[in-house]
Order: structure tokens, then sequence, then C-alpha cells
């Protein structure tokens, strides 16, 4: 028999029997839509998460940067003494070295006096660590005492920056401490803080008082251009102490990705609602199939009297999954694309609808359809014709 | 010539052990081609435990089943399934697939032949169904259509394929008098035309006249009338 009827013939009597029983077919299209759509929400809120752990340290213009081996991500950081960053200088590769100090401090909101935590980098203003344009041009005013530029994509919650700076309310207080917002930039939120302020280096050892300029964060190195990056960070690694990690800046991002995927327990949760997602689209479906075989039992037995093989009855169940996955999975994706915008618009998560999204989570939902056929297919079995007449 | 359906000393028997009950007894009966033979018998006595045997439904191991030719006691599933085959087969309901129309039916039984093209399969399949006087209702579900038609339809589904047996069980005990008799005289007429074997249960005694043989199955014996 060729290939194409193989298929092809057990595939249009799954669909002529699907769609004979719309309501049937309806309900068993809404389940694998929920779970898809329960997947692709999953899926884009751990990848808004990996995207936004990484924020912040893809804005920062550096070759390598030190952190502290026990420092689990940026968010909470294990400080070290700027004389080890310093120490650094002695690599003739070496042309600056830069302190970055990090904090998480309540702000008030300017408008409804109403506190929210948010962080604070504090970092050299002569420096240029940070790689976006609005810090870049407002470094004169940070110089200035008691000066914050303030990221216009922190979360609402913070009050319309914009709008009460135009209007000329810029003082405020963080941690208890009275600033002035000078400025604005865009950098975006993280699972680890709503919102993101940045400010000089002595500025943030006055919101932070118990704190030294000796007792560094994040250590960012400059090279010579045209050094080997990879050959000075093994240098590096055995003239300075051992507890400290130098990364290059791929190895930053990785590592606070990887934080957020693996150590804090946010990256299992959302790994554990996808298989949950997958599950419960597995049980509909199969309970979908099941019953779908016991009803057509009768009809599977008089085929298979008339000789059919018991393979042509497996390959429609699986052509009634496959069809199933197909059916519940574009409207699932139409969905699932307007709860990513609102997501986006609603709650500042960057939630890009990828087409490695897409085929991922169509993957998957397949992989459910097909393995809800696999169990189901034992049922076939109840289709012997020697006892149906 | 030798019979399409030759069997020797049948015995065959439901369950095991202390619960065995023996169905059918030393069966022996020969049929030649183009014959057709009426099998009557009380109901229980075994008439459709032999007819699945006869078309492969039914394993049994004791005795000798040739049909067309192939050892059916002990046989392999590809022996069976290359028996149903060719083998067209009319239960007492009509077990058509509720979700295909009267044509999808019929050509269901055309899908094993891969020789033919789809547009023949539709073709041979609306032919047929004209021959069983449905030729306006080839695009009808079987929600649509009356006992009798739905009989008629799986008398075409059971021809099509231009079986050398048909194995037909009570096939007008569903129907009323007048579209049981219309479905059995299409039967007869068609098979008379195509020189096919007819082995047919019924208890209807108004059709004992299309016989050329009657036999009767009682408690698992089988006797020549
Ligand atoms: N699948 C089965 N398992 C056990 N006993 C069966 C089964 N099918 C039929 N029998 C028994 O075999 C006997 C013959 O049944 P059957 O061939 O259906 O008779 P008939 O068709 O002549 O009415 C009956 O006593 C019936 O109870
Ligand atoms: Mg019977």
């Amino acid at each position: 028999m060729n290939l194409v009827a193989w298929v092809y013939f057990p595939a249009r009597l799954a669909w002529r029997q699907l769609i004979f029983d719309r309501t049937k077919l309806i309900a068993a299209t809404c389940g694998v839509l929920f779970a898809c759509v329960l997947v692709f929400m999953q899926q884009g809120f751990r990848d808004a998460l990996y995207a936004s752990a990484a924020s912040a340290p893809v804005k920062l213009h550096g070759d390598l940067f030190l952190m502290h081996k026990q420092s689990e991500a940026m968010w909470r950081p294990i400080r070290f003494k700027r004389s080890e960053l310093m120490r650094a200088l002695g690599n003739p590769a070496v042309t600056e070295v830069y302190p970055l100090y990090l904090g998480l401090a309540p702000f008030k909101n300017i408008e409804t006096r109403g506190k929210r935590t948010l962080m604070v980098y504090g970092f050299d203003p002569d420096s240029l660590i940070f790689d976006i344009e609005e810090i870049k041009n407002k470094r004169t005013a940070l110089r200035l005492k008691d000066t914050v530029l303030f990221d216009e994509y922190s979360r609402p919650e913070f009050g319309p920056m914009r709008q009460l700076l135009e209007a000329g309310r810029r003082v405020t207080e963080v941690n208890d401490y009275k600033i002035t917002v000078v400025g604005l930039f865009r950098l975006g939120v993280s699972f680890a803080a709503d919102g993101n302020i940045v400010t000089s280096d002595l500025n943030f050892m006055r919101i932070f008082p118990d704190r030294s300029l000796n007792d560094i964060d994040l250590g960012v190195i400059k090279l010579y251009p045209d050094t080997s990056i990879k050959q000075v960070q093994a240098e590096l690694s055995s003239q300075l102490n051992e507890f400290v990690n130098i990364f290059t800046y791929e190895e930053l991002l990785q590592n606070e990705k990887n934080y957020w995927a693996n150590m804090a327990p946010i990256g299992f949760i959302f790994g554990f609602g996808t298989v949950m997602g997958l599950v419960v689209g597995l049980v509909i479906v199969y309970q979908i199939l099941f019953t779908d075989i016991t009803n057509h039992r009768n009809e599977f037995a008089t085929l298979k009297a008339m000789g059919y093989e018991h393979g042509y009855f497996i390959r429609v169940v699986f052509a009634s999954a496959f069809f199933l996955a197909i059916l519940g999975f574009i409207p699932g994706y139409l969905f699932s694309l307007g709860l990513y915008h609102l997501a986006e618009s609603q709650i500042f998560m960057p939630m890009p609808m990828t087409f490695a999204k897409a085929m991922t989570v169509f993957l998957f939902i397949l992989s459910m359809c097909m393995t809800a056929g696999f169990l189901a297919i034992h049922k076939l079995k109840a289709a012997n014709p020697a006892d149906m007449f | 010539m030798s019979p399409v359906i030759d069997v020797y000393d049948l015995n065959f028997s439901f369950g095991s052990g202390a619960l065995t009950q023996p169905v059918l007894k030393n069966v022996t009966i020969s049929i030649r081609k183009g014959e057709i033979v009426l099998m009557t018998g009380p109901s229980g006595s075994g008439k459709t435990t032999f007819l699945t045997i006869i078309g492969g439904l039914r394993q049994a191991y004791h005795g000798s089943v040739r049909v067309l030719d192939q050892q059916l006691i002990n046989s392999s599933e590809q022996v069976k399934v290359s028996v149903r085959q060719q083998i067209g087969y009319i239960f007492q309901q009509h077990n058509l697939l509720k979700s295909l129309t009267a044509l999808q039916n019929v050509s269901m039984a055309l899908e094993m032949q891969n020789r033919m093209t789809e547009q023949q399969r539709l073709d041979r399949a609306a032919e047929m169904l004209n021959a069983v006087g449905l030729g306006e209702r080839l695009n009808y579900k079987p929600d649509q259509l009356s006992a009798g038609q739905r009989q008629r339809v799986s008398i075409a589904r059971a021809l099509v394929g231009q079986p050398k047996i048909v194995l037909a069980d009570e096939p007008t005990a569903s129907l009323d008098k007048q579209s049981g008799h219309e479905a059995v005289t299409i039967l007869e007429r068609l098979a008379k035309e195509s020189q096919t074997t007819i082995l047919l249960v019924t208890h209807d005694y108004r059709i004992l006249d299309m016989a050329d043989r009657v036999v009767e199955l009682e408690d698992g014996v089988i006797k020549e009338k």
C-alpha cells in the first residue's frame, strides 16, 4: 500500500468522525485550547522573567565584571572590598575599573506618598559604565548632591514621573532620605525590582548611611582595545583573591538567567505550571479519544470484519489526536497573542510572541495529544469483531 | 471444482475447564461456488458463531475449515485478514458508520484495493447503490435513512468489492416484512448475476424459496433439509 493512502485514508476517516459531532469537537478543541493558553502563559512569563532578570546587565558597559563568589544574583549581592577591584589595575591590559553599588530601598510616590521598593544603582558619574543614552547625558546633573534619575519603565505604582517632572514636582524620598529627580531613563522592571533609580556613588552613600564606598557590590573592568578578554580573565583569576568571580559580559548575563532558572523557586514554578497545563490537557484529550473509541467500537469492529487491519485504527486514533492538536493550537495561539499584548500593556513585562516560542508550545501540545493517543489505543482491543455480532 | 467453503468435523466451545460450553459439534458442510445456502435453527444454536468462524472473525482450533482454499483452523492474523477481505458480511444490525454518507460507507469497502483511484471507487459505490435502489440517496447519512434503506446500503457495501462469498446473519430480523423481502430479493438478484456464494442465516420462512439448499443447525449439530 502506498504511503499516502496509508496515512490519508485513516486520517480522512478520523476527520469525518471528528466533524460529525460538532458539540464534542468544540469541547475537545476547548480542552486543547485551554492547555495551550496555559503553556503559552507559563512560557511567556518565564521568558519575560529571564529577559528582565538580565535587563540591568544588558545595559552595562564593560569587558569584565567582578562579583563575590557568594553573590547569587545582582539583586542580592554579597559585598567585597573595593581594594580587590583596584588590584585588577595591576594587570597591564586593564585601563579602568569602576565600582557599582546596589541596594533595594523604599521610594515614596510623589502623588500618593505610598512607599514601594525599587533598586538603587550608585556609580561614579565620571565613568561610562551604563550603556544608556539618557544616563550619559545627565552625568553632570548627577554630580550634584541628592539627585537621582528615575527609570521610566518602572511600574506605574511609583507615580507618573514624566508628568510630575513636567509639573515641577521632583522632590521625594528614597529610604527616608530626601532626593530630587533630575531626569528619566529607560531600563525596565524585573522580578527582583519593580523599578530602578540611578544616582552617583556619593549620593548612594547618603541614601544608605550604613554603606561605605569601600564595600562594593559589582566591579566593572575595562580593557585596552584589541586585548583578549579571555586571556585577561584567566590572568586576573590567578592574580585576584579567590572569593571573587570574574565574568565576561556573556557570563554575567548567563549567571543572572541561571539564578532565576535554577536557584530561585520561581523558575521551578513556571516549569511546574507548564507541566500541569500539559497534564490537564493530556487528561482531557485522553478522555475524549477514549470515549470516541468506545463510541466507535462497533464501527471499528465492522471495519475489522471487512478486512481492515489493526494498524489502520491506530492511525485513525493518532490522526484524531493530531487534528485536535492543530484545532486547539490555532485559537490557543491567537488567544495567547492577545494575552501577551495585554500583559505587556498592563504589567510592563516584555512578552514577545516569537516563532521559536510558538513552535516550542506547538511541539509540547502535539506531544501531549500524541501521548494521549498512545494511552488511548489500548482501548482499541475492545473492538473485537467476533464479540460484536 | 473444489468447494469455496469446506468445513469438516468442526468443533467449537466457549469457555474453558468446568465452564466449557460446546457450541458446534462435528459440523461438516461443503458449499460450492454460486450456491445460495440458508441456515435456520433456534436461537442459541450456534449459527452466529459458525458464521464468525467462516468469516475469519473468530478463531477455531479443532477440525478443518477451508474457506477460499485457506485453512482457518489455528490460522494467523494475516490469513484471517485476507479471508475477510474476500468476504462480504451483512450483519443483523446495519452497522454502517454513522458519520459517513451512504456513498462513503460503501466505498469504505473498496479502500483496501489500492489499484483503484478514488474516483473509480466512488463511481463503483454509486453504481452499487443504484443497483439496490438508492441512487437518489447517495449523500444521505444513516440517520436520514429508513431501516430498510440502511440494510440495503449494507448489502451494497457487502457486494461492492465483488466478494466470492457473502455471509449474512439474520439480515431481515430488524426490518418489517415488506422491506425485509425487498432487501433479500435484491441480494439474491445481485448474487446470481455475479455467481456469488451466499450463506444466509434466517428465521424468515418466507424467503426459503430463494435457496438452493436449506440446512438446520440445532444444538450445534447440522442437518440438511
Ligand atoms: N462471546 C461469547 N462467549 C460465551 N458464550 C457465547 C458467546 N457468544 C455466544 N455464546 C453462546 O454460544 C451459544 C451460541 O450462540 P450464537 O452462535 O450467538 O447462537 P445463534 O446465533 O444461533 O442464536 C449461545 O448459547 C450463546 O450463549
Ligand atoms: Mg445469532
